[in-house]
Order: structure tokens, then C-alpha cells, then sequence
């Protein structure tokens, strides 16, 4: 695979496929849908084909050497700008452990998305530009190594979900988008101050031994580069690196979402159409994760260690807080996304542990409850296209009416309840491992342990509601799956299930740059200054 | 047979079941006979596990037969250097004789069920949830670490969630099915921080290693109170699985589940997993964790014999009894009775999975009435199911020449041993009055059911005898209940090779500080004897056999007579008892009142909480976020207002003003020469008139 782009392509497939659909004619509606399917379809055939020439022995986070698939080169170049001396931007691509498995998950949660798209019913040629808009800025987050090209992704997003929602979403949907809209927005704006703040703290030195200020996120990310009175530096006597770390922090956390950050989300879940939902739930809740371990943690390794208990604190927050309140909802989706803020909380408290196990199950609990909410938004899409309620008191007894319907739901319910044998368990008890296992976050850790149980309760429950008992007779004429559902449930199955048997598939992609990270946080740290331990 | 083909045909019977569920769950709908398939498939299970068990007894019964491999590698983790978690499979004889049971009582039910499910519109589903149970159950007795024990745990868990709520149209079976896998949880939880205690110090998963971890003196986070927090917490998932108190609650419920699977599920195996777990981990528990775990199973076998007294449900009262006989055993692991655990495990299995199904067999017979009121006299109709009953009601009550005597009576004697070394005598006093009352609720039970006249004379006209398929089980179960099979003196034990050969008591690993001095052996060479207790229990228990087993039989005859007296020959009316102990027997009739406790205390408390935590979300937290936009729109509003009318308003004004002063100006402006002179000469003597300095 040598010189052949291959992040470059992963990341603007979806962009030529919105080309082609914004110059067919809005009549050609199967036309834009296959080429959309295509777009999102070569997607997968790409992060495959990067999984098979992945290097499992490669560590990444902050070395450039050891990132694969790395594409670098002068994206901006401004020569002299007064005081702002030469700004000098590279288009810096490359994935290691942490960015790989999010990959992975962003094409194949975009993929499935396309099949569920697939009864939109109205403007389909602006659904479908924009859904491929926002899948490339979803896997250019995801790869960028450069901190401005980060940003272009991360904005990028924002827009065409504004719409997606905003059009096609359900009653409130105006509100539940630009709630959207501005929450995010409110947070990449602390995001964009650090970002400069770092860029005037950090030099790279070029190879004609000039030195310019950097978005280089791997040279951010070592002590040496920084210089002396550099405003976020670690050397400036005034640490105001500590107030940057926290504005950062809240710039992810919002994405998370963390409490108390995350009312966006429902508001957002019940207004979004189903596809948009799975999105969000799939992909765009693992940007906040992401961001952390990819920016805070390797570029702050000091106020990491010092707040990892108050990451903890709200990991476990977000456990609680999520699952009692998704008992008390009596709209599936609402539910659902409670759900999502709960099993969320379980990734921060696996990150906050700093271990290996902890951060490993961290990642793949990203992974695992990309796939398994995606899951559970399309099963409650399944009912609402055909009952057009998702009141959880409106039904009963669905799983004599639609059996094999009802047998999908049994696992992506249990999966998310955490049951041994699938993939969602496996995650949640390695963060369980991590967190117990450090001391200093141990009660916290032990406390979230109820989140299990309160897990077990609502979903139960929602099982028993929805489809135990007897039939209503109202959904007498509902009928089971249809080809194109099974294609969209399917291959979510059986991910959820091998990975649950075999989690190593995941686990070894991400550890050696897991055990990287952990070493370059916690011990000697060769990278980074110690200056707060 | 080499280890290598023994280590293959116990994978092969750990999946078997597996492939069973899969074929039958994906192809069941097409093929309306594929249940035979699954039927098959455990027949063919339980061949191989008894060629397993014959093989390892005759050619490796002193060996531990394992196989491991890594699960999980986390390559070389900073500060701890390699780490991986290993699965894999320990086969000893306790492994290999469990493996008989579960599978042979799983294709009995299986057999059973063919009959007594026949015209279930789920059929096939139904046999689908018996493989993916044994299966699971198989792993638990498989499995030769405690993270495998987890997931099969788990496993259990929802194949018995799946089969309680099988008539899932009900609402009582799902919620009885919620009620299980919830309370089930509570008790895992426990189990998992125990297992995170162990694992967080000793880094693996692994029994062995960590017992000779603890041997060699290396103990969780160096103090015994971590190993004791450790033994408690995972026996807290023991009383979870094995319906101890104060978690008992959901297997009464439980009940709802078809009848041959609470034989199976609910009274024979997976409810023992608790019992298998706790002995599993018996070397590492410390004298107070075996103390709590004595207390809390003496207990429950009180607590829920006195209930099983006034019980008019058929299944109830042998549910209630099912629990009280876990609680045996749990009380006997907890004195140290390790051997007659297991073994109480095993007879307690069959004579339950015997009765169990039983009384299936009389409700089908009786078109699935369960109310013992509505019976009497079934005896005629239904002699097989009556004999076979009435075996394992014998055994059950630990009458002579039964199973259940030789291994409850070393219960008994245990409980009295462990009385009289420690001084915890209300343990020995649990287990006598539990024996009594044994025999008294389920002579009860087998006179109501089949003596005396029918009292629903309707119903008793249209009973008859079950088909072949339903008696032959009950056949077999009941001649399993005769002692012949365990031991060739009917009043030893310990004379049979079940207790001398197949099961020994492990050698303890805790630190001599500690644990029970009993339980340290004082004799080097006995460490491969079959009783590794010290001298002084060796003959507390010889001293207390027989005084033990006296007392037992006084009990059991007893219950027995009492029984006869007030349901068989009238001489005591039971009615003018309960009316004379009303609060008593409603207390016993309403189960001590617990669920509408736990309804109070938990239940009733999470769901206000969680309203209100819903409320707060909705009011507080989005109201900030919605409060916050509606200031900034308030206050935008507000600066539209100043920019309209004070910023753009001076603007204005600075206009209008200079328009003003020109509209005066202009006055000047007149034209005329002799108006500029007169303004000229005034101007300029104002000039002279403010520069001039006088």
C-alpha cells in the first residue's frame, strides 16, 4: 500500500459521491441513493483493506514513525504575516491503535446508515449530499494528525448535521437542531482558543533549520517543542495550562456528552430521523472520547494525572445519573439516548484509569457501543416506521407478532445490559478491571458498579413493555423484518457477537498503542515534562 | 484414552448443547421436528460425559486434567510488564461427576419435556433454551478460572431469564423472568468485585494460581480482610444463583418457568451453580467468611422451611424447598463440610429433578392445576408418579436407605461438629429444626396430592396415568435416590467411594491466623488423605455420627407423624392450628412478608428517585441551557434596543442637532451688508471687551 493514500481516499470518497449527487437531477432518487451506497460501501472496503495491511506492533500517539498510512505535506503556506511570522499548516494524516478501531466504526456505522436512509421520504438529493458531507468530516476528524486540519473536520460536521436534523428531523426538530448547533458550537470555541494558544507555544523546527510555530499534534505533544514563554507552555511561569486543559476538556465533554452537558443529546435523538440517530449515536459521541485521548491526554500528561479522580467522578456521574434517568422515560428514543449517556460514562471511567485495561476497555467500549446503540436506534426505527409512535406504553406483546424482529432486539437489549458472550460486556468489565484497579478511583469505580444493575432494570423492563405480554390488538398487522432491514441488523449482530467471543480482534489493534499512551502519561514519561508530579 | 483426547471429548461435550441451540434457534420455524435434533444432541452429551467421568476415574482419578489458552493479551503493560488473561478448562473429579449429573438430568428433562410441552406453539424454541442452558451451565462446571465462571454465570442467567418467561403472554412470567435476572444481578455484582479484588492483586483468573498464590503467603493487598472481603463478595453471587437469603426471593417466582424446567434449571442444576462456586473457592475462604457463609445458609434453610409449611401450590412448596435445601448446603460448606456439600448436591439433584418432575407430571395430568387443595387421591390415578414421588419425598426427609439420608446426615453431623469446636451452636440447632420440618411439609405435600379422597372429583375423573416418555425419567431420578449408588452400607457414607475415592476435601490456603483451627491439617501426610481437617474434627466427627444421625431419624419421624396426624388419619385439624397461631402462619403463608418489603425499601425508593432525577434533568439542567438562551435572547433584545435608540439615537440626535443649530444659523445668513457690519462691530468689541486686560 506504499504512496497510495489510502486516509486521503477514506476521507473524500464521500465527498466526490456528493458531487455526483449534486449534479443528477432530484428526480434520479435510486441514483442518488446507490451512489450514496457506493460512497459509504467503498468506505468500507478501504478501512478493510487498512485493517489488512495494519501493523499490530505499531505504537503511535507520539511518534510519527511508528503512525501508519502518515500522509504529510504543506497544505497552507503564508510567508511573513508582521508579527505572526510564517504560518505553515501540513495536511498531516496517519492512524495508530486509538484512531483505527474509530475508523473502522465511522464506515461501517455511515454504511448501515445509508441502508436505513433508504425511506427517506422527502429532498432526498440534500439528505443524501449532505449525510456524505458529514461522513467525511466524521473520518477526517478521525485521522487528522494536524490540530488546524482537526478543526476543519470538526466544524465541518457541525453544518450539514444542523440541517440533516433540522429538515428531516421529527415536530421539535427546529429547536432539537439548533440546540444542536449551538451547544457544539459553544465548545469548539474553547477548543479553537487552546488550539491557538498551543500553536503560539510550540516551535517546529523545519529542515532548513528555521523554526515556525506548529499544529503539529505530535510535536504538541513534547515537552521539548515548546518554547520558554510560549503562553500555554509548560515552562511559562503563569500556568494557564491547567485553564486550557479544563476548556478543553468542556469542548469535548459536551460532545461526550458529560453531565451536566448532555441535555443536547435527547432533544437531538427524538428529533433526529433514524439514520441521522445512528449517526450520532454510532460516531459523533466518540469525537468527545476521542478528542481526549488523542489531544488532552498526551498534550497535558501532567493535569491528566492530577484530575484523572474528577474524570472519574464524572464518569461515574454519567453512569448513574444516565441510567436512573433513562428508567423514568416512556419515549423509546429518549430512553435509548439516556442509555447512550450512561454507557458513555462507562468510556470516561475506564480513560480516567490511566491502565492499560481501563483505557483499552475505554476504546473499545467506543467501539461496542457504536455498533450496539446503533443498533437499538435502528430497532426502534423498525417499529416507529410502521407504528409511528415510540411510546413505550403504546405496545405489548410485539414478539408474537414479529418473532425474529423480537430475537435482534434480545441482543442488541442484552448486549447493552452487558452480558457476557457480547461484545458491550467485554468492555465494560476491562474499564471495571482498569478503574478498580487504581487505587485512588477505586470507591468511584466501585460505586458505577450499580450502573449494571440499574442497566439490567430499565432495559428489562423496556423488553417486557414493548414486546412481553400480550399482543395489543392494535398492532395486529404489523409485520416482521424486511430484506433491507436484515441487512442493516445483521452485520451489527454479528460484530456484536464475534467481538464478544473473541474480543482480541479489537483489543489487539488498539493495545500497543494503548500501553504507548499509558506509558507516556504515567511513568518517566520521556516525552513530556513531569512538572506537576 | 490419553489427557490430549480427554481434554477434545470434554470441549466436544461443552458445545455439543451450543451447536444444539444454534441449529434448532436459526431452522426451528422450517423444520417442525427439529427438536429431536436437540434431543439427540444431549443424549449424545450425556454418553460422552459418562465415558468422561468412567475414564477419568479409572485412569487419572487423582489428576487434574487442564487445558488453557490466552484470551486477552495485553502485551507489555507499563509498570507491570506482560499481562494476559487466560481462559481454559480444569476437569477433576468433582468436574467430571458434575458433568454426569447436569447432562443426564438435562436429557431426562429433555425427554420429559417432549410430552409435556407437546402443542406448545413454541416447541422447538423451547428445546432451543434447553441447550443454550446446558450449555452454559457445562461451562460453569468446566470452566478453571473465575472470569469463565463470570460469563457462563451470566449465561445461566439468561437461559434461565429466557425459560421463566417462556409463556411470556402472561405477565406474571415476565415479570417472575425480570425478577430473576435483576436479583440475580445484585448478587453478581458482589461476585465481580470479588473477582476484581483477586484480580487487581494477583493479575490472572486463574483458581490454582491464585491459590498458590495465597499458599505461598502472598495475600490480596496483604491483609486477610481483603481475602476475607474477597470470599464474601463472590459467595455473594452464590447467594444470588443459589437463592440464599435475603436474595431467595426470585426463584419461588421462578416457578412460572414450564415445569420441567424447574426441575432442570430451578431445582437441580444452575440453583447448585451457587453451591459449586462456593465450593470451587473453598480453600481460599477464611474462618469469618465461612462463618458468614454457615449463617447465612442455616438461615435460609429456616427461613425458608417455615414457609413451605403453609404453602398450597405444588411448585411452591417445592421451590421454598429447593431453597431450603441450598441453604443445607451452603451451611455445610460453610462448616467445612466440603465433601457432604457436594455430595448433598448431587443426591439433593436428583430427588428434586425427581419430584419437580412430578409434579409436572400431576399438573399435566391434572390439566395444569397446581393447587394441592384441588386434589386428593391421585394416588390410583397416577401410581408410577406416586411411587416415584413418594422415594424421593423419603429422600428428601432423609428417611434410611434413601440418598438423601447418607449425605444429609453428614450434613448434620458437620453442623454439629462445627457446634461444638466453635460454639456456634444455632447452626446445628438450624439444621436439626430444618429436618423436621422437611419431612413434615413434604409428607404434607405427597398426602394432600395422593391420599385420602379426591376433593375436586371433576378434575380427579379426567387424570390419568403420564405417556412412557414422562414416567421413565421419574424411573430413573427415583432409583437414583437409593443409597446402592454411593455407598454399599446404607448408614456410611464415608464407607462409600462417592466420599472415599471421588471427592476429597482440598487442603486449605489460608494462613493458619486466619481460618478455623479445625480446619488446618495437623498431619503432613494426610494432605492426600481423604479429610484434610485437623485430628480434633476427625474425631468431633466420629464421636458425633451417630448421637447425629439418632437425632436426625427422631426428626425426620417426627415431621413425618405430624404430618400423617393432621392431613392422613384427622387426629390434629391443621385449620384450628393456623387459627390459633394466625400471625404465625400468615407470616409463614405470606413469605415473612419480604417482596412487599424489598417492594418498600428498593423497588418503590429507584423508581421515585429515578422520577425525580428525570424531573431535575428536564427542569433544572435543561432548564439552565434553555434559561441561558433565553437571557442571551433577552439581553440581545436589550442591546437592540440601546443600538436602536441610544447608540443609533445619538447618531440621529448629533444629526438633528446640527440640523437645529443650521436651522438657527440660517437666521444669520441674512444678505444684507449692514446686518454682517452690525454683527462685525459687536463681535469685535465682545473680543476687546474679554482680552482687554482691565
Amino acid at each position: 500500500m506504499n504512496g497510495f493514500p489510502l486516509l486521503t481516499f477514506l476521507t473524500f470518497i464521500p465527498v466526490v459521491g456528493m458531487v455526483i449527487i449534486l449534479m443528477l437531477p432530484k428526480e434520479k432518487t435510486s441514483f442518488i441513493k446507490y451512489t450514496t451506497l457506493a460512497a459509504t460501501g467503498i468506505q468500507v472496503v478501504l478501512s478493510a483493506a487498512m485493517m489488512i495491511n495494519y501493523n499490530y506492533g505499531a505504537g503511535g500517539v507520539f511518534e510519527q514513525a511508528s503512525f501508519q498510512f502518515i500522509e504529510k505535506f504543506r497544505w497552507i503556506e503564508i510567508a511573513g504575516l508582521s508579527w505572526l511570522g510564517t504560518v505553515k499548516i501540513d495536511y498531516f494524516m496517519g492512524v495508530d491503535g486509538i484512531s483505527a478501531p474509530m475508523v473502522l466504526l465511522t464506515s461501517i456505522v455511515a454504511f448501515i446508515a445509508t441502508i436505513s436512509s433508504w425511506n427517506i421520504s422527502h429532498s432526498l438529493k440534500g439528505y443524501f449530499a449532505l449525510f456524505l458531507l458529514l461522513d467525511t468530516g466524521m473520518m477526517g476528524v478521525f485521522v487528522s494528525l494536524d490540530f488546524f486540519l482537526f478543526y476543519v473536520f470538526w466544524e465541518l460536521m457541525l453544518l450539514p448535521m444542523y440541517f440533516l436534523i433540522g429538515i428531516w428531523g421529527g415536530p421539535r426538530k427546529e429547536y432539537a437542531a439548533i440546540k444542536f448547533f449551538i451547544y457544539t458550537l459553544f465548545g469548539s470555541v474553547f477548543m479553537l482558543l487552546v488550539m491557538i494558544g498551543l500553536y503560539f507555544s510550540a516551535v517546529e523546527t523545519l529542515a532548513d533549520g528555521s523554526q515556525v510555530f506548529t499544529f503539529n499534534m505530535l510535536a504538541l505533544m513534547d515537552s521539548a517543542n515548546y518554547t520558554a514563554d510560549g503562553i500555554l507552555s509548560p515552562f511559562n511561569p503563569a500556568n494557564l495550562r491547567f485553564i486550557a486543559y479544563i476548556a478543553l476538556f468542556v469542548g469535548f465533554a459536551i460532545k461526550i456528552p458529560m453531565f451536566p452537558f448532555h441535555t443536547w443529546l435527547p432533544d437531538a435523538h427524538v428529533e433526529a430521523p433514524t439514520p441521522i440517530s445512528v449517526i450520532l449515536a454510532g460516531v459523533l459521541l466518540k469525537m468527545g472520547t476521542y478528542g481526549i485521548l488523542r489531544i488532552s491526554y498526551p498534550m497535558f500528561p501532567e493535569i491528566t494525572r492530577d484530575l484523572m479522580w474528577y474524570i472519574a467522578l464524572f464518569g461515574m456521574i454519567n453512569i448513574i445519573y444516565g441510567a436512573l434517568c433513562a428508567m423514568a422515560q416512556r419515549d423509546f428514543k429518549k430512553l435509548i439516548a439516556y442509555s447512550s449517556i450512561s454507557h458513555m460514562g462507562y468510556v470516561m471511567l475506564g480513560m480516567a484509569s490511566l491502565s492499560t485495561t481501563g483505557i483499552n476497555g475505554a476504546i473499545l467500549q467506543m467501539f461496542n457501543h457504536g455498533t450496539i446503540t446503533s443498533m437499538l436506534f435502528l430497532l426502534v426505527g423498525v417499529i416507529y416506521d410502521r407504528a409511528h409512535t415510540r411510546g413505550l406504553n403504546d405496545f405489548g406483546g410485539l414478539a408474537t407478532q414479529m418473532p425474529v424482529y423480537t430475537g435482534f432486539v434480545t441482543v442488541a437489549f442484552f448486549a447493552a445490559i452487558g452480558l457476557p458472550g457480547l461484545s458491550g460486556w467485554v468492555s465494560e468489565a476491562l474499564v471495571f478491571v482498569g478503574s478498580f484497579g487504581v487505587e485512588l478511583i477505586r470507591v468511584l469505580a466501585m460505586i458505577s458498579t450499580l450502573g449494571i444493575l440499574l442497566g439490567a432494570g430499565y432495559m428489562l423492563w423496556t423488553l417486557q413493555r414493548v414486546y412481553l405480554g400480550k399482543l395489543n390488538e392494535k398492532w395486529k398487522e404489523l409485520t416482521d423484518l424486511d430484506g433491507r432491514e436484515y441487512a442493516m441488523l445483521v452485520p451489527l449482530t454479528i460484530i456484536i457477537i464475534t467481538l464478544g467471543i473473541y474480543p482480541s480482534l479489537a483489543l489487539d489493534i488498539m493495545n500497543t498503542s494503548v500501553n504507548t499512551l499509558v506509558d507516556l502519561i504515567t511513568t518517566s514519561a520521556p516525552k513530556f515534562l513531569l512538572s506537576g508530579m | 484414552m490419553d489427557q490430549l483426547t480427554l481434554i477434545s471429548l470434554s470441549i466436544a461435550i461443552l458445545f455439543l448443547p451450543l451447536l444444539g441451540f444454534i441449529v434448532v434457534i436459526l431452522f426451528g420455524k422450517r423444520f417442525e421436528k427439529l427438536y429431536m435434533f436437540e434431543v439427540g444432541v444431549i443424549t449424545l452429551t450425556f454418553l460422552l460425559s459418562a465415558l468422561l467421568l468412567v475414564v477419568k476415574l479409572t485412569s487419572y482419578i487423582d489428576d487434574k486434567i487442564q487445558y488453557a489458552f490466552t484470551w486477552i493479551d495485553f502485551g507489555n503493560v507499563p509498570l507491570i510488564g506482560s499481562m494476559q488473561i487466560d481462559l481454559g478448562i480444569n476437569i477433576d473429579n468433582v468436574t467430571a461427576i458434575m458433568l454426569v449429573v447436569v447432562n443426564l438430568i438435562s436429557m431426562l428433562v429433555h425427554i420429559f419435556s417432549i410430552a409435556y410441552m407437546k402443542g406448545d406453539k413454541r416447541y422447538n424454541r423451547y428445546f432451543a433454551y434447553l441447550g443454550i442452558f446446558t450449555f452454559s451451565m457445562l461451562g460453569i462446571v468446566i470452566t478453571h478460572n473465575l472470569l469463565m465462571m463470570y460469563i457462563f454465570w451470566e449465561l445461566v442467567g439468561l437461559s434461565s431469564y429466557l425459560l421463566i418467561g417462556f409463556w411470556y403472554e402472561k405477565k406474571s412470567a415476565s415479570d417472575a423472568a425480570k425478577k430473576a435476572f435483576i436479583v440475580n444481578r445484585i448478587g453478581d455484582i458482589g461476585f465481580f468485585l470479588g473477582i476484581l479484588i483477586l484480580f487487581t492483586h494477583y493479575k490472572t483468573f486463574t483458581f490454582d494460581t491464585i491459590f498458590a498464590q495465597i499458599a505461598a503467603g502472598n495475600l490480596p493487598f496483604d491483609s486477610t480482610g481483603w481475602l476475607t472481603a474477597a470470599g464474601i463478595l463472590i459467595f455473594m453471587g452464590a447467594v444470588g444463583k443459589s437463592a440464599q437469603f435475603p436474595l431467595h426471593v426470585w426463584l419461588p417466582d421462578a416457578m412460572e418457568g414450564p415445569t420441567p424446567v424447574s426441575a432442570l434449571i430451578h431445582a437441580a442444576t444452575m440453583v447448585a451453580a451457587g453451591v459449586y462456586l462456593v465450593a470451587r473457592i473453598f480453600v481460599m475462604l477464611t474462618a469469618d467468611a465461612m462463618l458468614v457463609i454457615a449463617v447465612v445458609g442455616g438461615f435460609t434453610s429456616f427461613i425458608a422451611a417455615t414457609i413451605a409449611l403453609t404453602q398450597n401450590d405444588i411448585k411452591k412448596v417445592l421451590a421454598y424447598s429447593t431453597v431450603s435445601q441450598l441453604g443445607y448446603m451452603v451451611m455445610s460448606l460453610g462448616v467445612g463440610a466440603y465433601a457432604f456439600a457436594f455430595f448433598h448436591l448431587v443426591t439433593h439433584a436428583f430427588f428434586k429433578a425427581c419430584l419437580f418432575l412430578g409434579s409436572g407430571s400431576v399438573i399435566h395430568a391434572m390439566h395444569h392445576e397446581q393447587d394441592i387443595s384441588e386434589m386428593g387421591g391421585l394416588r390410583k390415578k397416577l401410581p408410577i408418579t406416586y411411587y416415584t414421588f413418594l422415594i424421593s419425598t423419603l429422600a428428601i426427609s432423609g428417611v434410611p436407605l434413601t440418598s438423601g439420608f447418607l449425605s444429609k446426615d453428614g450434613i448434620l453431623a458437620g453442623t454439629w461438629a462445627f457446634g461444638s469446636l466453635t460454639g456456634h451452636w444455632l447452626i446445628p440447632i438450624f439444621g436439626f429444626v430444618v429436618a423436621l420440618m422437611t419431612a413434615f411439609y413434604m409428607f404434607r405435600l405427597v398426602i394432600l396430592t395422593f391420599h385420602g379422597s379426591p376433593r375436586n372429583r371433576e378434575k380427579y375423573d379426567h387424570t390419568h396415568e403420564s405417556p412412557f416418555v414422562m414416567v421413565m425419567p421419574l424411573v430413573v431420578l427415583s432409583v437414583l435416590s437409593i443409597f446402592i449408588w454411593y455407598s454399599p452400607l446404607p448408614h456410611d457414607s464415608e464407607a462409600g467411594w462417592f466420599l472415599s475415592d471421588w471427592v476429597r476435601t482440598p487442603a486449605t490456603v489460608v494462613p493458619a491466623e486466619a481460618s478455623f483451627d479445625f480446619m488446618i491439617s495437623d498431619n503432613a501426610a494426610n494432605a492426600n488423605h481423604h479429610i484434610t481437617h485437623s485430628a480434633k474434627y476427625t474425631d468431633a466427627m466420629h464421636r458425633i455420627h451417630y448421637p447425629a444421625m439418632i437425632l436426625s431419624e427422631i426428626m425426620a419421624g417426627l415431621g413425618i407423624l405430624l404430618a400423617f396426624a393432621m392431613y392422613q388419619w384427622r387426629k390434629i385439624d391443621p385449620d384450628k392450628i393456623a387459627d390459633k397461631f394466625r400471625g404465625l402462619y400468615r407470616f409463614s403463608l405470606y413469605k415473612w412478608y419480604i417482596d412487599e418489603l424489598y417492594d418498600e425499601v428498593f423497588i418503590k425508593p429507584t423508581l421515585t428517585l429515578s422520577s425525580a432525577n428525570a424531573w431535575f434533568d428536564n427542569k433544572i439542567i435543561d432548564g439552565v441551557v434553555n434559561g441561558s438562551a433565553k437571557i442571551t435572547v433577552f439581553l440581545s433584545a436589550i442591546s437592540g434596543w440601546i443600538d436602536k435608540y441610544i447608540v443609533d439615537g445619538f447618531v440621529n440626535f448629533t444629526a438633528l442637532l446640527s440640523g437645529f443649530i443650521g436651522i438657527i444659523f440660517r437666521k444669520l445668513q441674512t444678505g444684507k451688508v449692514q446686518t454682517y457690519i452690525v454683527l462685525v462691530v459687536f463681535s469685535v468689541l465682545i473680543l476687546i471687551f474679554i482680552i482687554s486686560p482691565f
